[in-house]
């Protein structure tokens, strides 16, 4: 029987969204227990809302105000304790948080990552992504002495609400914390735009759209859709847009139900991030840039003069 | 202070990948290599510290095969002034790696260690992390800005909400991101001064580690395609189109 730990990543009294996408593909392993574990100051609102996850059989809470800020070199050694009481799987999102944290526990328990998980098999045996996701690898993973891996969000659908809530249990853990890594500060981009990774409409923009203020007509198309907005890489670089919202394979992976790529030529590292979309669109004016061998719809032009009028007709 | 600097041959950024027909991999014979993008931003950054004083010896670090001497002698022309090869024949992952990177820093009494946030071919992105697990140390992933003062760096890291930024104590281990730095353009005078920098050969055995157990790699395949659409001409095409399929 399977009993699978999965790091419920949360910030500010709020459960990650992507939490409920790892517990789908955590319930893709058949039979078994699921579990999710919150480490914060006070994870109360966290705890409850991974409670209400459809497939979650239990949540801990572990409440240290160390673990405010969610520092790897901190919850990495409590969720090795946790680990070593039974559980046959440590999951966590493939978020910069996960990212960051998970190979600091794989390598205290001495067993290989297994990396952003796109499909499972069993409960040994997964699907991942390599060179940009222009390949796919097949592992089988030891089974013992346990399985820790990263899940891809784009892959799977998040689980639903469940009928009843599961219990939370509140837990302690003796474990003692360094003191050489403190956290100094959190430059967050307030935004009232849907979140990238969650969002069911994304509208980025590329290198072509030229300076930070020709990037108010992407956010206006988006605010019409009530899209998120994304960036290709080149759009990043040239501090068009800030670094969270870049696109592809190091930055954001999503699956938006629809794409809009603007002036954007298609990189495959920028295909890395978008082939789980379900649509994709992409405007440019070069008729042979890659996007359009991607793209379910394509239209050649000036997108200074389209998107504006794409705008007013949507 | 020493800084190491890990370095992995790749097949190169531009090459298309080819899955080979049985699944037993990719194609690499007569692929074009090169360092790993990530590792070259990892290189620069000791360089800039040790231009501006703050490190005063690099040492390149590579685990693999033979054909790995290129991916150093690469690294010593960016300013490395020696390399350590770990010698490995075998395929190895990245818990191995992580092992024999450590044994490294240790051995060689490093206080920074810089490398990619992750490299192209396996996009595992875990080697750093896990080389500061094994050594107890701090780790500070995915850099964009570093600055090292007095036993101590304080790190910009981009994260999904934006920048964050810590403070470690030294020694610490830092794996950098894309916008960390410009690497530089490698000139010929550098390329053959490389030629005459030492490398040191060592083995897993020397290092005193054992291959850890792997991930069995059962088959790899090519992904699913997407099928080439359609171009439409005007936005009202398009625009019927999305509402056709009930997107807007």
């Amino acid at each position: 029987m399977s009993k699978i730990l999965i790091i419920g990543q949360q910030a500010e009294g709020k459960l990650n969204s992507g939490i409920a996408k790892v517990v789908s593909a955590a319930k893709a392993i058949i039979g078994g227990e699921i579990h999710v574990v919150v480490f914060a100051a006070d994870g109360s609102a966290a705890a409850a809302q991974a409670a209400a996850i459809d497939g979650v059989t239990k949540v801990i809470q572990i409440d240290r105000a160390e673990n405010d800020h969610g520092l790897a070199v901190i919850i990495a050694p409590q969720i090795v304790a946790l680990a070593l009481t039974g559980y046959s799987h440590v999951f966590a999102a493939g978020t910069t948080f996960g990212k960051d944290l998970l190979p600091r526990v794989a390598a205290k328990l001495g067993v290989q990552q297994v990396s952003d998980i796109m499909a499972v098999h069993g409960a040994t045996s997964f699907d991942r992504p390599i060179y940009a996701g222009n390949a796919i690898l097949t592992v089988e993973a030891p089974a013992s002495p346990c399985v820790v891996a990263t899940i891809r969000l784009a892959s799977f659908q998040a689980a639903g609400d469940a009928a009843a809530a599961a219990p939370i249990e509140k837990q302690s853990l003796d474990v003692s914390l360094p003191t050489h890594t403190r956290f100094v500060s959190l430059a967050a981009q307030k935004s009232e735009r849907p979140e990238l990774q969650s969002a069911t409409r994304v509208v980025s923009g590329g290198r072509a759209l030229a300076s930070s203020e020709n990037f108010s007509i992407i956010y206006s198309l988006a605010d019409k859709l009530k899209a998120g907005v994304g960036a290709s890489r080149a759009a990043v670089d040239s501090g068009y847009v800030p670094n969270d919202m870049q696109v592809g394979q190091t930055g954001k992976i999503i699956a938006p139900e629809l794409y809009l790529a603007i002036g954007i030529s298609g990189a495959i590292q920028h295909l890395a991030g978008i082939k789980d979309a379900r649509t994709i669109v992409a405007i440019n004016k070069d008729p042979e840039a890659p996007i359009f061998e991607v793209a379910d719809y394509g239209l050649v032009g000036d997108l200074f003069t389209l998107v504006p009028e794409l705008e007013s007709k949507v | 202070m020493k800084a190491l600097v890990s370095v992995k041959r790749v097949i190169d950024y531009n090459v298309r990948i080819q899955v080979k027909p049985d699944g037993s991999g990719v194609v690499t014979d007569g692929v074009k290599h090169s360092v790993n993008p990530f590792d070259e931003i990892a290189m620069e950054e000791a360089v800039r510290l040790k231009e501006k004083g703050k490190v005063t010896e690099i040492i390149a670090v590579t685990v693999g095969g033979a054909k790995c001497e290129e991916t150093l002698r690469t690294a010593l022309a960016f300013g490395a002034d020696r390399a350590v090869h770990v010698k490995v024949d075998e395929e190895i992952q990245s818990l191995t790696a992580a092992s024999a990177l450590a044994a490294v820093f240790k051995k060689e009494g490093a206080e920074i260690f810089f490398l990619g946030k992750q490299a192209i071919d396996d996009d595992a992105a875990q080697t750093g992390q896990m080389v500061a697990a094994l050594l107890d140390l701090p780790q500070a992933t995915f850099a964009s800005k570093v600055e090292i003062d007095g036993g101590k760096a304080t790190v910009t890291r981009e994260v999904d909400a934006g920048l964050e930024t810590l403070e470690v104590d030294l020694p610490a281990i830092i794996t950098t991101d894309l916008r960390l730095n410009e690497p530089r353009y490698l000139k010929l005078p550098d390329i053959m001064k490389a030629k005459k920098k030492p490398i040191e050969t060592v083995s897993l055995a020397d290092l005193g580690i054992t291959a850890a157990a792997s991930l069995k790699r059962v088959k790899v395949t090519n992904p699913p395609k997407r099928s080439k659409g359609v171009m439409v001409k005007t936005v009202d095409e398009l625009v019927a189109a999305l509402k056709a399929k009930g997107l807007i």
